[in-house]
């Protein structure tokens, strides 16, 4: 059981990715409601170039990450799971790689719009797709906000989604992605 | 009001018919832009408002003048946070000090269309000589004069207490003017 379950399971790389970019995003999450809070100050604008920093570095290794999942299948899911669930899992984790995918895009495309171009560490300038349009990088701000929200609340159902399968179905499945959790689950 | 008073005392100068003085400055095409740096990244902002007199005739350039007062609250700095941020004290001042002007001491020719203004440059309660290269080219009707030069924001106190480190905001400012003024023979 443990072999075969391990023999199918994520690739150390694959899991190194997940936590690499799962960790990107709590921090460029956080760091960005806060920063949006703060009034103008040489702290707001060096927290913004580094958020924007932040998210372009995730994005990359989004790209990194999906080119690495498409030739490298993930484990299935445990006979055991409903339809429904499996459902469930796969929907949340195609919406998941599309929002982190997204969000930077649209992150991106709002800096362009308010006339901040994004030069990724301060060295190497993004182009400007959109010229400079106050309404637009309003809208943005608003669409890139919405996709935050939307993908905390995926995030938190994922989460759910992976303790239950750890502590209620008591599955492999949390262990799969967290190696370290492996003799505590048999 | 400016113009046609600048029109009226062209058309009162009995000289101004014999040279290839340019005519009267027209605001709307004219531009009064600046490109600022904030954590190394290139941004833009413009003054709305502003005069320009200008006496130019390329044939004698050294007899050259201008004159630019700029109407600091009509400020865009890039964003309606940066706005309300840089008419407080630690940049311009806006209150206290609601013009920026300056006023030119010399012209000379550089060759090939382009010539360099030296002038006093007045922000905030600070003075400073500064030189601006510049091109003057025919646009149809007009006459267009683009020139660029940069400033210290240190030298003129803009940007004071937090924003005095240049980590954030650099010291170097670009200035750059675009003035449009009729061709006149
Ligand atoms: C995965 C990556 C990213 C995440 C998780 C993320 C998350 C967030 C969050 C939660 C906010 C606060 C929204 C609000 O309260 O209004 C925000 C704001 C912002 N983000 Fe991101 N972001 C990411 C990538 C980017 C990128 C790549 C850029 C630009 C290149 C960017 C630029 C901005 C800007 C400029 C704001 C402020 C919007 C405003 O002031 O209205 N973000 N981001
Ligand atoms: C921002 C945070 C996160 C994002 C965007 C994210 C995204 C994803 C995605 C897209 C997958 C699917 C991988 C694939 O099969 O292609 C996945 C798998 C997984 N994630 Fe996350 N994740 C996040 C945080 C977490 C957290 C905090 C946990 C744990 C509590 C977790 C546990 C898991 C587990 C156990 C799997 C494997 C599911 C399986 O074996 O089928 N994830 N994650």
């Amino acid at each position: 059981m443990a072999l075969a379950s391990r023999a199918i399971g994520y690739t150390r790389t694959a899991i190194a990715l997940h936590w690499v970019v799962a960790l990107g995003i709590f921090g460029a999450f956080s760091l960005g409601l806060y920063m949006h809070e703060l009034p103008l100050s040489p702290t707001k604008l060096k927290l913004y170039s580094y958020h924007k920093w932040a998210g372009v570095t995730i994005f990359l290794l989004m790209l990194a990450r999906l080119a690495w999942r498409a030739t490298h299948p993930a484990p299935p899911l445990p006979g055991h799971m409903p339809r429904w669930q499996r459902l469930a899992a796969h929907s949340i984790h195609h919406l998941l790689y599309l929002l982190i995918l997204a969000i930077p895009l649209t992150g991106w495309l709002m800096s362009s719009a308010k006339g901040f171009q994004t030069v990724w560490f301060g060295v190497l300038p993004l182009p400007d797709l959109l010229d400079k349009n106050k309404e637009l990088g309003e809208t943005l701000a608003e669409v890139h906000e919405a996709l935050n929200f939307g993908m905390a609340a995926l995030v938190i159902a994922h989460v759910g989604a992976a303790v239950k399968h750890h502590l209620v179905d008591r599955d492999d499945v949390l262990a799969r992605m967290l190696p370290f959790l492996n003799r505590a689950a048999q | 009001m400016r113009k046609t008073l600048a029109l009226v005392l062209a058309a009162l100068l009995p000289c101004a018919a014999a040279a290839a003085e340019v005519g009267a400055v027209q605001a709307d095409k004219s531009r009064i832009a600046f490109v600022s740096r904030q954590m190394g990244v290139p941004v833009d902002g413009e003054f709305r408002k502003f005069t320009v007199q200008l006496s130019f005739d390329p044939a004698k350039p050294e007899a050259g003048r201008a004159q630019i007062d700029i109407d600091m609250a009509s400020i865009d700095a890039g964003s309606a946070e940066a706005n309300e941020e840089v008419v407080g004290k630690n940049w311009f001042h806006v209150k206290q000090f609601p013009k920026a002007s300056f006023v030119s001491t010399s012209v000379k020719p550089l060759g090939g269309g382009k010539f360099e203004v030296a002038g006093k440059l007045t922000i905030r309660d600070k003075t400073r000589d500064v030189q601006a290269p510049f091109a003057m080219t025919a646009q149809g009707a007009n006459v267009q004069f683009d020139g660029s030069f940069i400033i210290k924001r240190a030298d003129f106190g803009i940007g004071q207490g937090v924003w005095a480190d240049f980590d954030t905001v650099a010291n170097d400012v670009q200035i750059k003017f675009k003035v449009v003024a009729g061709a006149k023979k």
